[in-house]
C-alpha cells in the first residue's frame, strides 16, 4: 500500500481510481525523463518531488493547515501569489495536465472544451487530485469563456473567488485590475483572518520576485550555444514551481543554475551538435503533459524556450519592490501582471508577437512550434497573427494542435520530424 | 554504390532504386505487420540481386509510417521530406506537392530542392485515400471503378466532413435512389474539395504536382486542376514519389 494512502483517504479521495493514476505515472515518467542522457545532477531534487508528486508537498500542505494556515488553489498566472502569501496563506497549483481526468470532466462540460479545463474539473469532481482536495478555496479569473462557466459549476462544490481580468490594456483597465487586486486582498484577509500590511505585502513581493529571478536565471542558461539542460527537464521544473514552497524552490533552482553555469563554462551540452533549437509558443503545458517536449527532443531537436504560461509568461518581469504605500504596492502588482503578461485573452495583443520575436532572437532559435490545446479558441485564432509575423521575420514555423491523448503521437512525430529535417536535422 | 528508397505507407509499400543503371520499382501491399512487409521487401530485393544488408554496396533510406521498423535501413526520414524531394525530382524543380495517401493528405512546398513549408490534414480521414476506400466499399466497387463511374456522373454534393457521417450521407443518397455515377462523382469531388481547402491555407507554387496513390487516376488530377484553376502535373511515377525521395536521401547522405 502506498505510504500516502492514509492521507489521501483522510482527504476524501477516490483511492481506487487514484491508484490507477499512481500506477501509470512512474512508467510514463521513466519513458520521458530517464531515457535522457547526461542530465544535470541537481535535477535530483525535482526528480524526488516528481516521484512523489501527490505525496510530499501534499503532506506539507496538510501539516500547514493543521497549524491554521489556509491553502489557496489557483489556475492561472494572472492571480497574484503576493496577495495570498501576504495573508500568510499558501498558494498551490492544481492538477489538469492528464487525459486521466478528462472523461470525468466531460460529465460536467461539453466535449469541445479544452482538455486543461476538462481535466481540472475531472480532478476536482473525481476526487483524484490531493491539491484539489486540500485547497480551502479556489481562485479563478476571467481569461476565457470555457473557464468562467466552469468556475460557476465548481463553485457549487467549493468556495471560488473569480478575479475579473480586463481584456484590454488601456489606462482604465489598469485601474480596474488594481481594484480587482484590492478586492482579492480583502477576500484573503476575510478568509484567513490575517491582515495584509504594507510590510507583509512588500515582503511577499520580494519572495516571489526572488523565485522569478531564479527561473529567469534558469532560462538564461538555455540562451547559450551550449545547452546545459533539456527542455523536458526545464518543463518539469516549471510545472513543479506552481506547487512548491517558493523559498525552497528558489534555492533549488539557484543550486541547479550554479551547476548549469559551470556546465556552460565546461562546454557540457545535452544537445547534439547542430540540433535545431526550438521555441515553443502557445497554451500551457500542465503537469504531467510532457508529450510535445518528449517528441521534439527524442526526434533530435532541443527546446530552448517556452513562450507560454508554464514558461516565460510565468516569471518574466518583476514587481516593483519597497513600495511606500499600499496603493503604490497594488499599482506595482497591477502593472506587472496586467502590463506584462501577454495572454491571447487580450484584444489586441501585439505584445505577444513582440515577445515571440524577441525570444526567438535572444534564444537564437532555428524554428518555432506554435502549439495549441485543442478547443482553445483564443490561441488558435491568434495563430493567424503569430504565424504571419514569424514568417515575415523569416523564421520557420510549425503550427500544431493537440490534446492530452496519445492517439496523435505518431502523427505529431511525423510533423515534428519533418520540421526538424527542414531545419537541417 | 546503389541507393534504395523504401516507402512503407498504410496501404502499400513502394520501393524504388536504380539497379544496374536501370530504374527498378515495385509495390508490396502492407498487411497488418510493417515488420513482415519490411522482411518481404528484403526478400524481393534479394531475388533481384540486391542485398540490403551489404552496406559496402547498398544504402537504404526508409520512409512512410512504417519507416522505423525497416531494421536494415541506414536512416529513417519522414515522408514529408521524402515526398518533397521525390515530387520535385519528378517535375524537375520547385513546386508544391499534393500527396493524397492512404491515411493522410500532405501539401509540401519545395524551393531549391529543399522543403520550405508543409501542411498535413487534421487527424481525420476526410480528404484521404481511406475516405475513398470506404465509399467505394459502400458503393460496392473498387477504387479504379469508382473513378470510372465518377467520370460519367454529375456531382451530388456530399457535405459531411467526417468520414463516418459522410458514409451515412452516401447511404441516404443510395436510399433515395440516386444514380451510382452521381454519388461517385460526389465522393471524388468531396476529396478534391478537401484537398483544395488545404492548399488554400498557404501560398502554393504555380507548379502543383500530384503524388501518392491518387496520382494513379487521371480523373482525380483533372478534378483537382479544376478546383485549383491550374493544370496539376500528374507524373507517371507519382505513386513512387516518397520512395524516390528516400532513394535521393540515401544518395545524398554522407557515409
Amino acid at each position: 500500500m502506498d505510504k500516502n494512502h492514509q492521507m489521501w483517504a483522510d482527504l476524501g479521495m477516490d483511492l481506487k481510481t487514484h491508484d490507477l493514476l499512481c500506477e501509470a505515472l512512474p512508467g510514463a515518467y521513466g519513458d520521458v525523463f530517464l531515457t535522457q542522457e547526461n542530465r544535470p545532477e541537481c535535477m535530483d531534487y525535482f526528480e524526488m518531488v516528481a516521484a512523489d508528486i501527490h505525496g510530499i508537498r501534499a503532506a506539507e500542505l496538510v501539516e500547514a493547515q493543521k497549524q491554521g494556515r489556509k491553502v489557496i488553489g489557483t489556475f492561472c498566472v494572472f492571480v497574484p501569489d503576493e496577495a495570498v502569501v501576504a495573508a500568510d496563506a499558501i498558494v498551490t497549483g492544481l492538477c489538469g495536465g492528464s487525459q486521466f481526468w478528462v472523461p470525468e470532466g466531460e460529465k460536467y462540460l461539453p466535449a469541445n472544451t479544452c482538455p486543461l479545463i476538462k481535466a481540472s474539473m475531472g480532478a476536482r469532481f473525481g476526487k483524484t487530485c490531493p491539491y484539489f482536495r486540500i485547497a480551502d478555496m479556489l481562485v479563478g479569473e476571467t481569461t476565457c469563456d470555457g473557464k468562467i462557466k466552469a468556475y460557476e459549476i465548481l463553485s457549487e462544490d467549493i468556495d471560488v473567488h473569480v478575479m475579473d481580468l480586463p481584456h484590454q490594456k488601456r489606462p482604465q483597465d489598469f485601474i480596474a485590475w488594481e481594484n480587482e487586486i484590492k478586492l482579492f486582498m480583502e477576500k484573503m484577509e476575510d478568509f484567513t483572518g490575517n491582515k495584509i500590511t504594507l510590510e507583509k505585502l512588500n515582503e511577499s513581493i520580494k519572495l516571489i520576485n526572488a523565485k522569478r529571478r531564479a527561473l529567469a536565471r534558469l532560462y538564461d542558461c538555455r540562451k547559450n550555444k551550449v545547452v546545459p539542460i533539456s527542455g523536458t527537464d526545464t518543463l518539469l521544473i516549471m510545472q513543479i514551481a506552481f506547487f512548491d514552497d517558493p523559498a525552497r524552490l528558489t534555492a533549488q533552482v539557484n543550486r541547479l543554475c550554479d551547476e548549469l553555469e559551470k556546465r556552460i563554462a565546461d562546454g557540457v551540452s545535452v544537445a547534439k551538435e547542430g540540433a535545431p533549437r526550438i521555441l515553443i509558443t502557445g497554451t500551457p503545458l500542465a503537469v504531467p503533459n510532457w508529450k510535445l517536449h518528449n517528441i521534439i527532443e527524442s526526434s533530435g531537436g532541443i527546446v530552448v524556450c517556452e513562450e507560454n504560461c508554464t514558461g516565460t509568461r510565468y516569471f518574466s518581469h518583476e514587481v516593483k519592490e519597497d513600495n511606500a504605500t499600499m496603493d503604490e504596492a497594488v499599482k506595482a502588482l497591477s502593472d506587472r501582471y496586467l502590463g506584462n503578461i501577454n495572454c491571447a485573452c487580450f484584444t489586441p495583443n501585439p505584445g505577444r508577437i513582440d515577445d515571440i520575436l524577441r525570444l526567438a532572437k535572444e534564444y537564437d532559435v532555428d524554428g518555432i512550434i506554435d502549439c495549441n490545446l485543442k478547443f482553445c479558441n483564443l490561441y488558435a485564432t491568434e495563430n493567424y497573427f503569430v504565424e504571419r509575423a514569424i514568417k515575415e521575420a523569416g523564421i520557420p514555423i510549425l503550427t500544431l494542435e493537440t490534446d492530452y491523448t496519445d492517439s496523435d503521437a505518431e502523427q505529431l512525430r511525423t510533423r515534428v520530424g519533418a520540421f526538424l529535417e527542414m531545419l537541417g536535422n | 554504390m546503389e541507393y534504395i528508397g523504401i516507402d512503407i505507407g498504410s496501404t502499400a509499400a513502394k520501393i524504388y532504386t536504380i539497379h544496374n543503371e536501370e530504374p527498378l520499382f515495385f509495390t508490396v501491399p502492407t498487411g497488418w505487420s510493417s515488420k513482415e512487409t519490411a522482411a518481404e521487401i528484403e526478400k524481393s530485393l534479394r531475388l533481384k540481386g540486391i542485398e540490403v544488408r551489404d552496406k559496402e554496396n547498398f544504402r537504404t533510406v526508409s520512409t512512410g509510417y512504417g519507416r522505423e521498423v525497416v531494421d536494415y535501413a541506414d536512416k529513417a526520414v519522414t515522408e514529408i521530406t521524402c515526398h518533397g524531394k521525390g515530387g520535385s525530382f519528378l517535375c524537375g524543380g520547385d513546386c508544391t506537392i499534393v500527396d493524397v495517401g492512404g491515411q493522410d493528405t500532405k501539401m509540401i512546398t519545395v524551393e531549391n530542392g529543399m522543403v520550405v513549408d508543409f501542411l498535413m490534414n487534421d487527424k481525420c480521414a476526410a480528404g484521404t485515400g481511406k475516405f475513398l476506400e470506404l465509399m467505394a466499399n459502400r458503393l460496392n466497387v473498387t477504387i479504379p471503378e469508382l473513378f470510372l463511374l465518377a467520370e460519367s456522373g454529375k456531382v451530388l454534393p456530399i457535405s459531411a466532413l467526417c468520414t463516418v457521417f459522410a458514409e451515412s450521407e452516401v447511404v441516404s443518397l443510395i436510399g433515395q435512389g440516386n444514380p451510382r455515377e452521381d454519388i461517385a462523382a460526389g465522393v471524388v469531388d468531396s476529396v478534391a474539395t478537401k484537398v483544395y481547402g488545404l492548399t488554400q491555407k498557404r501560398s502554393i507554387s504555380d507548379r502543383v504536382v500530384l503524388t501518392g496513390g491518387l496520382s494513379q487516376t487521371a480523373f482525380f488530377g483533372k478534378a483537382l486542376s479544376q478546383k485549383l484553376g491550374l493544370e496539376v502535373i500528374v507524373p507517371e511515377n507519382g505513386l513512387y514519389a516518397g520512395a524516390i525521395g528516400a532513394m535521393l536521401c540515401a544518395r545524398g547522405r554522407k557515409k
